[in-house]
């Protein structure tokens, strides 16, 4: 069995966001991370390997995007990933990463696939689903834990309220997020060594037409400054609650 | 032209977010100049799906695909043969856990661009342009859906519902759901207690509440307001409080009326989860804390002797 992770690089999210004439990312002084959620699904994968009667040979990790990436890439395969795959395109929008991905997914007839819920960049929580309908296989999403038995698959899934627990057939995508595995993996000294050697292969971009386009971005509004009100006299906010902000 | 709206249904009942998708669906219909049609997948009575019109739903659709299951697939295949039927020029879902399932499935199926987590109106409709943000809530950005039909996700209590009634009508389709893959081996379900997604009022608390026995004020405060309550990530790794009630990046990202931060200081990750709040109330023993810098009132103090004046000054506004 083939597990591939997709892996999302973002800014660190203590990062101050700003942008060049409202239309591009300043990159400026950005650390990249591998996005959080992917970076347990990477944990979660490897963990799954190591219980040798899951019987999985690799775990892959695919990105779409430019060498740029290269450095977040090599820290996955630091982490324990046993090879990565780049799709060598800068990506226009979620409908043209999960189809590239798609392809990487057909090229190599990856069984699972994970992906995160969202990146920390565009918020979309789209990649997953759209890459699923682009393999026409089943997937599960808000996973909160996976595992495998006797060669299927069991699967928590939260739902409003509570959580399921599913089980699909291989191919599937499932799309993870918190409860996924416990703390992201560190890597280690021989880990980074390893990494060095470990192919990233680089495959070339299917034609693709994205359906959407970013036309500015924009900070939010300044909120207005904090009122105070005395810690001894705690009951005047909930006036406050009552009679200015009418929340209560 | 129609702007299909997906009301999910729990148990056969909708609730506040149904009616919040209703009223946007329908303001998103006259602003493409056509009309809003519900679709409800399952067993849901008459009496029910009436409520539907009353938030401006000209048609009322129910498909019962015989699955107990929710099959992400399947349920895809019956929203987008709807909209096809129909020549759905919108459709409309929830930014919940399954409208996040379901969305982008159907981007791909009908070949339309995404617009997930809005939580305004499109900012144009010709070209359509939708505002929502990025970065966790850090920026906003406005994105164009160039495609001939779009799909929008609605952030949960972002829009107000506005009752617009309409004659009642209801039609129900044959739509199949083709294969079934996903078997549900069990469904724990919580009961009784306010989900903290759709709750318009949260108390929360960080590792400023020192101790799990310190909950007790801060339940207190959350029963007599109605509230649900949450907590920093610390301490729900702790153990102090339950994993569901963690908020933020990488917890629940919700969006009440008013939210409670009771010695939570802050953080870029926390305040990701709640950027869309409209009152941050926060109690910090620290002048300092970055949660002020969120927060729009603030109690510089003790959370254990600023909790418990809280209390009794809700009970004083109640008995009043
Ligand atoms: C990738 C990543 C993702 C993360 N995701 C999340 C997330 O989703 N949600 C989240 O919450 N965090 C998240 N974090 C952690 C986040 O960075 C902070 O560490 C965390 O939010 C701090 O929690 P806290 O405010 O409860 O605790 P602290 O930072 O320890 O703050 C405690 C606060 O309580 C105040 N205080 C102390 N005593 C009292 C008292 N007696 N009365 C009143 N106030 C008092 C202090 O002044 C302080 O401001 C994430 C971190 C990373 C790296
Ligand atoms: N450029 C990319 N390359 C590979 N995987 C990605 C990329 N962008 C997003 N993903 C995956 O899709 C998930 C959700 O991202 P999004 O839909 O953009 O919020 C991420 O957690 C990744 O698993």
């Amino acid at each position: 069995m083939k597990v591939l992770v997709c892996i999302s690089n973002v800014p660190d999210t203590t990062t101050k966001v700003k942008f060049v004439d409202e239309s591009k990312l300043d990159t400026n002084g950005i650390q990249w991370v591998i996005n959080p959620w992917d970076e347990l699904a990477l944990t979660r994968a490897l963990e799954m390997k190591e219980d040798a009667s899951n019987g999985i040979e690799a775990v892959t990790v695919a990105h779409v995007g430019l060498a740029a990436a290269e450095p977040t890439i090599r820290k996955a395969l630091a982490i324990g990933a046993d090879n990565a795959i780049r799709v060598n395109v800068d990506p226009k929008d979620a409908y043209e990463v999960a189809s590239q991905l798609a392809q990487v997914v057909k090229a190599e007839n990856f069984e699972i696939v994970l992906c995160g819920i969202e990146s920390a960049d565009h918020n979309g929580s789209t990649v997953g689903g759209m890459l699923a309908e682009f393999l026409e296989c089943p997937s599960v999403t808000c996973v909160s834990s996976l595992k495998m038995e006797g060669g299927k698959s069991v699967i928590t899934r939260e739902i409003d309220g509570g959580k399921e627990i599913v089980s699909v057939p291989t191919p599937f995508v499932a799309v993870v997020q918190k409860g996924i595995a416990k703390e992201p993996r560190i890597a280690a000294m021989r880990g980074i060594m390893a990494a060095r050697t470990k192919p990233i292969k680089v495959a070339e971009p299917q034609a693709v037409a994205s359906l959407t386009e970013v036309k500015k971005y924009e900070m939010p509004k300044p909120r207005a400054a904090c009122k105070f009100v005395d810690a001894e006299n705690a009951g005047e906010l909930i006036a406050l609650l009552q009679n200015e902000a009418k929340v209560l | 032209m129609s702007v299909l709206v997906y009301t999910e249904n729990w148990d056969g009942k909708f609730k506040k977010l149904s009616f919040e998708l209703v009223s946007y669906a329908s303001k998103v219909a006259e602003m493409v100049g056509g009309e809003a049609v519900a679709l409800s997948i399952g067993n849901v009575e008459n009496a029910e799906l009436e409520k539907l019109a009353q938030y401006g739903a000209k048609k009322i659709i129910t498909v019962d695909p015989a699955t107990q299951a929710f099959d992400e697939q399947a349920y895809t295949k019956v929203i987008a043969e709807v909209a096809q039927k129909l020549g759905a020029k919108v459709v409309v879902l929830a930014n919940n856990n399954k409208g996040k399932a379901l969305a982008p499935r159907l981007s791909v199926r009908l070949k339309a661009a995404l617009g997930a987590g809005v939580s305004k109106l499109p900012v144009s409709t010709s070209p359509f342009v939708v505002y929502k943000k990025v970065y966790s809530g850090k920026a906003f950005s406005d994105i164009e859906l160039k495609s001939d039909v779009k799909i929008l996700t609605l952030a949960q209590n972002s829009f107000d519902i506005t009752t617009n009634p309409q004659a009642v009508v209801i039609e129900k389709m044959d739509v199949a759901a083709g294969d079934i893959k996903t078997e549900v081996k069990n469904v724990e379900k919580q009961t009784g207690k306010i989900l903290l997604t759709d709750a318009e009022i949260v108390v929360s608390g960080g590792r400023g509440m020192k101790s799990p026995d310190n909950w007790g004020p801060l339940e207190e405060l959350a029963n007599l307001l109605g509230a649900a309550t949450a907590c920093s990530r610390p301490v729900s790794d702790e153990g102090w409080r339950p994993h569901g009630e963690h908020t933020g990046q990488t917890g629940k990202i919700i969006a009440p009326n008013l939210y409670f931060a009771i010695g939570i200081s802050g953080a870029t990750q926390h305040i990701a989860g709640i950027s869309s709040t409209k009152y941050i109330v926060a109690v910090n023993s620290d002048k300092d804390a970055p949660i002020f810098e969120a927060a729009q009132y603030g109690i510089i103090g003790d959370a254990m002797k600023v909790l418990p004046k809280l209390v009794d000054a809700v009970k004083e506004m109640k008995s009043k």
